[in-house]
């Protein structure tokens, strides 16, 4: 688990991170978004112990990070933003020596980075050192390196960056496997697809702040809207459409299509469907356009924008 | 602990014997060099065989292997400049970081391994040049105590300088810096190898290495305990430009200064600023206190060993009193020689405290330890001689009163202000707390030394002639 109250941290008077309080429980994905520079690095390197905080606590697996950085760092995984491996090492050693930091007994220390390795498909570059290693290698061997010691909390950085869209399904089912396993796993990642796919909450952060947090439905409904759906008929629609103003509410149409809002799609969409049955249309398809969290994400930091826009002083004349 | 940091250090030590790029040269210059000294040492033996000058050959021949045993070291440099910053560089510092292993572990372990292959060079280069004076054409047998003396002093040194590289390369934000600051540390020690050469040549002197080496070795633990102590995390990751913000240098030291309290008056100042920064220096006046108590009792115990003929001179009063009237008649009326007087013991202590910045402070006491050592030395001399003490005292006591408080409290300061930057309060970094310590330092030399150090002056040209001279003529 991980728990935060006003985390904050200043550089000098740079405030890098302003007073983040969230809550990641076991076996949940949390995803933190923002653009580059928003704090996303910051918060991560407080709850793992290398920076300390300005103000504020964080208790990660049961630890507070200031007064227990050892016992922190020995239940944390980290995928740090930058691999920073050992590139005259053989992975196998690479692997060995982190394994002995974090006190893996000794036939678990043999046993795991050659299990990990497996898993991850380089099985057979065990002998290889890491200079030789291509970028999506390298970044399955530092996740692997992050798994060694089966941590309680995973802070994974760009998880699948680099990696064919074959490891990265690899990476994301053993995300999965880990949330089953009721580890806590906070993934800081530009992929939002990859975040949608993944994340049970996602919190937006920006300028050292969270501007929005929760489900992504629920930030979508906020942010984006009701869900959309669009209708194509097998005839022109446009004089049946004054006949659904009072169910739906009509957005955009062409001549045998139609995208309204509805907030309860399934309580209006069949109503919706009799209606137009009974004027005569005939629906050819009914589909949701879906949101995606890339809209909600510009969304949410366009209003923001807004936000810092509206309260700003103005400019002295 | 020891054994988290002996995990870093194999895994340091096995990949800096992989860089060939490292080790290709350090072994070059380990195997080239000895066997180029061999050949010189050769020359020598025959020019000095060859001009009747054989007796001289036990004193000299000792000098090149402390030469052939520091060169590998300083090339060996770079492993140790370049332990955290390259790895900075490299972008491996952060997954390093953010396993269990403690500031401490971290550093040790970086440190053992630094010190494994400059200390390896060493020992191989002085073990094939020893070699070849014995099994060539010299066959020179050293003195076991002169080898056992030349391996401890090659280890000190050795141990100096990769601790002190490796706090540099923990402070610094580039390998460049790094290497450039390592300047600071290959010259000195440079010196301090021809002062060892110029000790060595002569046998009956040979005893000092012994106090060097054991210098040397507190050092090596200054610096290990300072580097662990200053290392942080949050640094290291952190900061990313080695640059001067002369206009933070400026407000921290004005803040330091002025003290926490907004004050109107002089007093205030002292009462909220000044006495607090007094009051900071008792431990290390404690320290400095003791120091010139040992000097004056160490200069005390030094004259039963170089007793004075001095109830062999004889000492013409008269002329002895018409000395002291003259200095009393240029005296008066006579500001000038009051600021002589103050000019000289400020320069004095503005010295100490310049040499206390590149020594820890210990140079700023072992300066001002002498003339107490000298007094005890002359005491312990008049007393010995059966002559009377009262016209020392008499020419000592008046000013002394002012002056001995501002030199203890000088003293202080300039320990403070060469120490602090190796365990800086808690909170602070090295370069503020090292300001802060300047601020202090710069503020009770103004607000309190120099104004007993003016005291101390007047007494000295206007009271203490006098005294004597009523002591002389009653």
């Amino acid at each position: 688990m991980i728990e935060t109250n006003q985390l904050t941290k200043r550089f000098g008077l740079f405030l890098a991170v302003d007073g983040i309080t969230l809550t990641i429980e076991p076996g949940t994905i949390f995803a933190l978004l923002g653009p580059n520079g928003a704090g996303k690095t910051t918060t991560v390197r407080m709850l793992t112990s290398i920076l300390a905080p300005s103000a504020g606590w964080a208790r990660v697996a049961g630890f507070d990070v200031v007064r227990h950085p050892t016992e922190v760092r020995a239940r944390v995984g980290v995928l740090t933003e930058q691999h920073g491996l050992y590139q005259r090492m053989k992975a196998i050693e690479y692997l060995d020596f982190f394994a002995q930091l974090y006190h893996l007994p000794d036939d678990l220390r043999r046993r795991r980075p050659r299990e990990l390795m497996e898993h991850f498909g380089l099985g057979d570059a065990l002998d290889k050192r890491l200079g030789e290693y291509s970028k999506g290698m390298q970044q399955k061997l530092a996740l692997a390196r992050a798994l060694l010691h089966d941590p309680a909390v995973l802070l994974l950085d760009e998880p699948t960056s680099a990696m064919d869209p074959q490891s990265a399904r690899l990476v994301r089912e053993a995300i999965c496997d880990l949330q089953r396993a009721e580890r806590t796993i906070a993934i800081t990642t530009h992929n939002l697809t990859e975040a949608q796919m993944l994340a049970d909450r996602i919190a937006v952060i920006r300028r050292g702040r969270i501007i929005a947090h929760g489900p992504f439905d629920t930030l979508a409904h906020r942010f984006v809207g009701p869900p959309l759906m669009e209708l194509r008929a097998a005839q022109p629609l446009n004089s049946v459409v004054a006949e659904l103003s009072d169910l739906v509410t009509v957005v955009d149409q062409g001549e045998r299509w139609l995208r309204y809002h509805t907030p309860a799609p399934a309580a209006d969409n069949p109503t919706l469907l009799r209606r137009l049955m009974g004027l005569g249309v005939e629906v050819v398809t009914l589909s949701e356009i879906s949101r995606t969290l890339e809209d909600v994400y510009l969304q949410i930091v366009q209003e923001d924008e807004g936000h810092e826009r509206d309260v700003e002083p103005e400019p002295a004349r | 602990m020891l054994s988290n940091a002996l995990i870093v250090t194999r895994r340091e030590v096995r990949d800096s014997f992989r860089d060939w790029r490292i080790m290709g040269p350090i072994l070059l210059l380990t195997l080239v060099f000895p066997l180029l000294a061999n050949t010189m040492t050769g020359l020598f033996i025959s020019f000095f065989e060859a001009n009747g000058a054989e007796p001289l050959l036990p004193a000299l021949l000792p000098l090149l292997p402390m030469i052939v045993g520091f060169f590998p070291v300083s090339i060996s440099l770079v492993i140790a400049l370049e332990t955290f910053v390259g790895e900075k560089e490299r972008l491996s510092l952060e997954p390093l970081l953010a396993t269990p292993l403690t500031n401490t572990e971290l550093y040790l372990g970086k440190s053992f391994a630094a010190m494994l292959p400059p200390l390896l060079a060493s020992y191989l280069g002085i073990a094939i040049y020893m070699g070849g004076l014995v099994f060539g054409g010299a066959q020179w047998r050293p003195p076991i105590t002169l080898v056992i003396q030349i391996l401890v002093l090659t280890t000190v040194q050795a141990l100096v300088m990769v601790t002190g590289s490796v706090v540099i390369s923990s402070q610094t934000t580039s390998t460049r810096a790094a290497n450039l600051l390592a300047s600071f540390i290959i010259i000195p020690m440079s010196m301090l190898v021809i002062l060892e050469s110029v000790i060595m040549v002569q046998p009956h002197q040979r005893y000092v290495l012994w106090i060097l080496a054991l210098g040397l070795l507190v050092t090596v633990a200054l610096f290990v305990r300072m580097g662990a102590r200053i290392f942080n995390r949050e640094e290291l990751l952190g900061r990313s430009l080695d640059q001067l913000n002369f206009r933070w240098i400026g407000r921290t030291f004005a803040a330091q200064f002025r003290g926490p309290v907004q004050h109107r008056s002089l007093v205030a100042w002292y009462r909220t600023s000044v006495m607090p920064a007094v009051r900071t220096h008792g431990a290390p006046a404690a320290v400095t206190a003791l120091c010139l108590v040992a000097a004056f009792v160490g200069g005390w115990l030094a004259a039963d060993r170089w007793p004075l003929p001095l109830d062999e001179v004889a000492v013409d009063d008269a002329e002895m009193l018409d000395n002291l009237q003259s200095w009393l008649e240029l005296g008066r009326g006579n500001p000038a020689l009051i600021g002589a007087a103050v000019a000289q013991n400020m320069r004095v202590l503005a010295v100490a405290t310049a040499l206390a910045v590149f020594s820890f402070g210990t140079l700023a006491l072992v300066l001002v330890m002498a003339p107490f050592g000298i007094l005890g030395f002359i005491l312990a001399q008049v007393v010995s001689a059966g002559l009377d003490p009262l016209p020392f005292f008499a020419a000592v006591v008046p000013h002394g009163l002012a002056e001995v408080p501002a030199i203890l409290l000088a003293s202080a300061a300039a320990l403070r202000l060469g120490s602090v930057i190796t365990r800086p309060p808690e909170g602070h970094s090295v370069g503020e707390a090292w300001i802060r310590a300047l601020a202090d330092t710069v503020k009770v030399g103004i607000a309190v030394v120099l104004p007993l150090i003016l005291v101390a002056g007047m007494l000295e040209v206007t009271i203490t002639p006098r005294l004597v001279e009523f002591v002389l003529t009653h």
